[in-house]
């Protein structure tokens, strides 16, 4: 297990994690300074970013001190000369979720924070595009959260009649 | 109903059917300047690197540039992937990849199967590399589980992983020979994935989306003389590789479109979170198999290829020498394969074999139970990774502790490259645009999920 790297935000908890070097439990102001901190400490890659709908799991076992919410982020970052790799779990809201867009520091999560946007309806703030990216347009509700019904939607085109 | 009819006199319908809203590429007065600064490829100044200062554009108020489609239909972009660019003239000077055509939804059927059937889903994303799909998830829920799987599967599970390689690149060659206008490697590519679809068949019984490795091990043994069609399919490749070599490699037209073409730097490719080929041919030498070895990697012998200029022609000498190197690796694993079990004997993980339901009790509780409810994984979130042929296929698992994961998510590997296709574009001329694609190798069954 590695420690958090220097000038990370104070109080940030972390904990062991399966497959990983570090698990950190940033709160949404904390995270986007953690980021950086970990940004400048040589991890150059944010190889994943996805939400996760904890709808059903409220009471899930979290390190002491962290609230649990209803959705997370789940980052993942790559530090490629130390081959470290480190999960960083924000707890993102319940109602309206809502998190700082890590595009300032990692130009490549554009495209995962708009699919965990579109999923999940997790808004990224300062996201340049924050647009759906795999679902159409027009499409009402985030089907990846564990209160979307499925097979709510006759038919799928647009000129379909009934509702969305 | 009549005022439905799509007519050339009314083109505003046309547009709304056709219409991705938002998501599509904006005309430039319509764009916010940090999307404009995103499409452009400046935002990578925050990491210390500049753009081409002959190459920016963002002032530009004329309307001497055109925004035009290209695709979902289109023979060269490999599926369903649809490109609105900007053109000025030939040359692009925007690209906005529009994704999401063949949504299926699989993350979320994912959650809806238990984990003995989640191989089945999981393959389908990556068509192509199928292994590759399913090995990243086998070893995710295996990791959660906390079990080891036996020596012989380990091996088999890596040969099989490498024939699919194998058999992705020279789907690859032949695309990218199609695209460019050698039809004959389109023909040469395809006949020698036959074999080692052949041969998929005979082991696994499937061609592709074989469902061949699970948790726990993979389906089925090594069928009998597997050594010999194995030494066949090496050795039959490994010369037609060199064949490849003079059909294309020096060939002038084949150049002209390849060598300098697109190229990407090692900054701009990390910041893009780009990984697979496309990152190596920067020069970096970024392969999962040696840099975080999983299976058996860090006991055979092999190169990681990388490239210098990270053009087109790279990233073709890449994958042309990746299948040398794959072929070396089945090599040793044909030398080295242990003897033993090719699936864990653990009744909770794996079904017992047909004849032993007839006589033990316990093996037909353990087979009911197995086919009914599944396997019960305990809790835990894991992110585990594998370097498929496109690069970094990472799964992200969370179990609760039932027998269907809770949160399935697919790090697919083209998703994140075609991030890199606006920069690579960009400046380049429309032919060019069709060479870019075809170089990045997106998967859309993967893009999409």
């Amino acid at each position: 297990m590695i420690g958090l790297p220097a000038r990370s935000p104070e109080g940030v908890i972390t904990s062991e994690g399966l497959a990983c070097d570090l698990l950190c439990f940033p709160t949404v102001e904390q995270y986007p300074k953690l980021v950086r901190a970990f940004k400048n400490a040589g991890f150059q890659m944010a190889i994943d970013v996805c939400g996760v709908d904890y709808l059903e799991q409220m009471d899930r076992p979290l390190p002491e001190g962290v609230v649990a919410t209803r959705f997370e982020v789940v980052v993942n970052l790559l530090n490629m000369v130390k081959k470290e790799r480190v999960r960083i779990r924000v707890q993102a809201g319940t109602e309206h979720p809502e998190v700082a867009s890590l595009f300032e520091f990692y130009p490549g999560v554009e495209a995962m924070e708009r699919e965990a946007f579109d999923m999940f309806g997790i808004l990224f703030t300062s996201h340049p595009d924050m647009t759906r990216i795999l679902m159409p347009e027009d499409w009402e509700g985030h089907p990846l959260r564990k209160d979307y019904g499925i097979g709510r939607v006759p038919v799928q085109f647009k000129e379909a009649p009934g509702p969305r | 109903m009549t005022d439905q009819v799509r007519t050339a006199n009314r083109p505003d319908l046309l547009v709304v059917e056709t219409s991705e809203g938002a998501q599509g590429l904006q005309p430039r007065d319509l764009t916010s300047k940090d999307e404009l600064g995103r499409e452009v490829g400046s935002v990578l100044r925050v990491s210390g690197l500049t753009v081409d200062p002959n190459d920016v554009d963002f002032d530009r108020q004329d309307d001497e540039t055109m925004i035009i489609n290209m695709g979902p239909a289109h023979p060269s972009t490999h599926g369903v992937l649809r490109l609105m660019l900007e053109l000025d003239g030939e040359f692009v000077l925007r690209t906005k990849p529009v994704i999401g055509y063949l949504h299926t939804g699989m993350e979320k059927t994912g959650e809806q199967l238990t984990y003995t059937q989640g191989a089945t889903n999981v393959t389908r994303m990556d068509y192509v590399s199928p292994i590759a799909n399913e090995l990243n998830y086998s070893l995710a829920v295996e990791k959660l589980l906390g079990i080891e799987v036996p020596e012989r599967a380990i091996w088999i599970r890596m040969m099989m992983a490498e024939l699919n390689r194998i058999a992705s690149h020279l789907v690859w060659m032949a695309t990218n020979g199609m695209d460019l206008g050698a039809t004959s490697m389109m023909i040469y590519g395809f006949r020698e994935r036959e074999l080692v679809l052949a041969f998929f068949e005979k082991t696994a019984g499937l061609r592709f989306n074989l469902n061949y490795v699970r948790p726990g091990g993979v389906a089925a043994d090594l069928p009998d003389g597997w050594q010999d069609d194995v030494a066949v399919i090496c050795e039959t490749i490994d010369a037609r590789t060199y064949e490849y070599d003079q059909l294309l490699t020096g060939q002038p037209i084949f150049r002209e479109r390849m060598v300098g073409v697109a190229p990407i730097t090692a900054e701009e490719a990390i910041a893009l979170s780009v990984t697979g080929p496309v990152l190596r041919s920067t020069g970096v030498a970024w392969d999962l198999r040696r840099a975080m070895p999983y299976l058996a990697y860090d006991q055979v012998e092999f190169d990681v290829i990388v490239g210098t200029y990270g053009d087109n022609f790279d990233r073709y000498a890449i994958r042309l020498n990746e299948i040398r190197e794959s072929v070396k690796i089945v090599r040793q694993c044909l030398d080295m394969m242990p003897k033993g079990d090719y699936r864990i004997q653990d009744p909770k993980v794996t079904p017992p074999p047909r004849a032993r339901i007839g006589e033990s009790m316990e093996a037909l509780i353990h087979h009911f139970k197995l086919f009914t409810e599944g396997m019960h994984v305990p809790a835990g979130e894991i992110y585990s990774a594998i370097e498929s042929p496109r690069g970094e296929l990472g799964c992200y698992l969370v179990s609760d502790g039932t027998s269907k994961p809770y949160r399935l998510h697919v790090r697919g590997p083209s998703f994140v490259n075609l991030q890199a296709i606006p920069l690579m574009m960009r400046g380049g001329s429309l032919s060019d645009a069709i060479t870019v694609i075809s170089s990045v190798d997106p998967i859309m069954g993967e893009v999409d999920r």
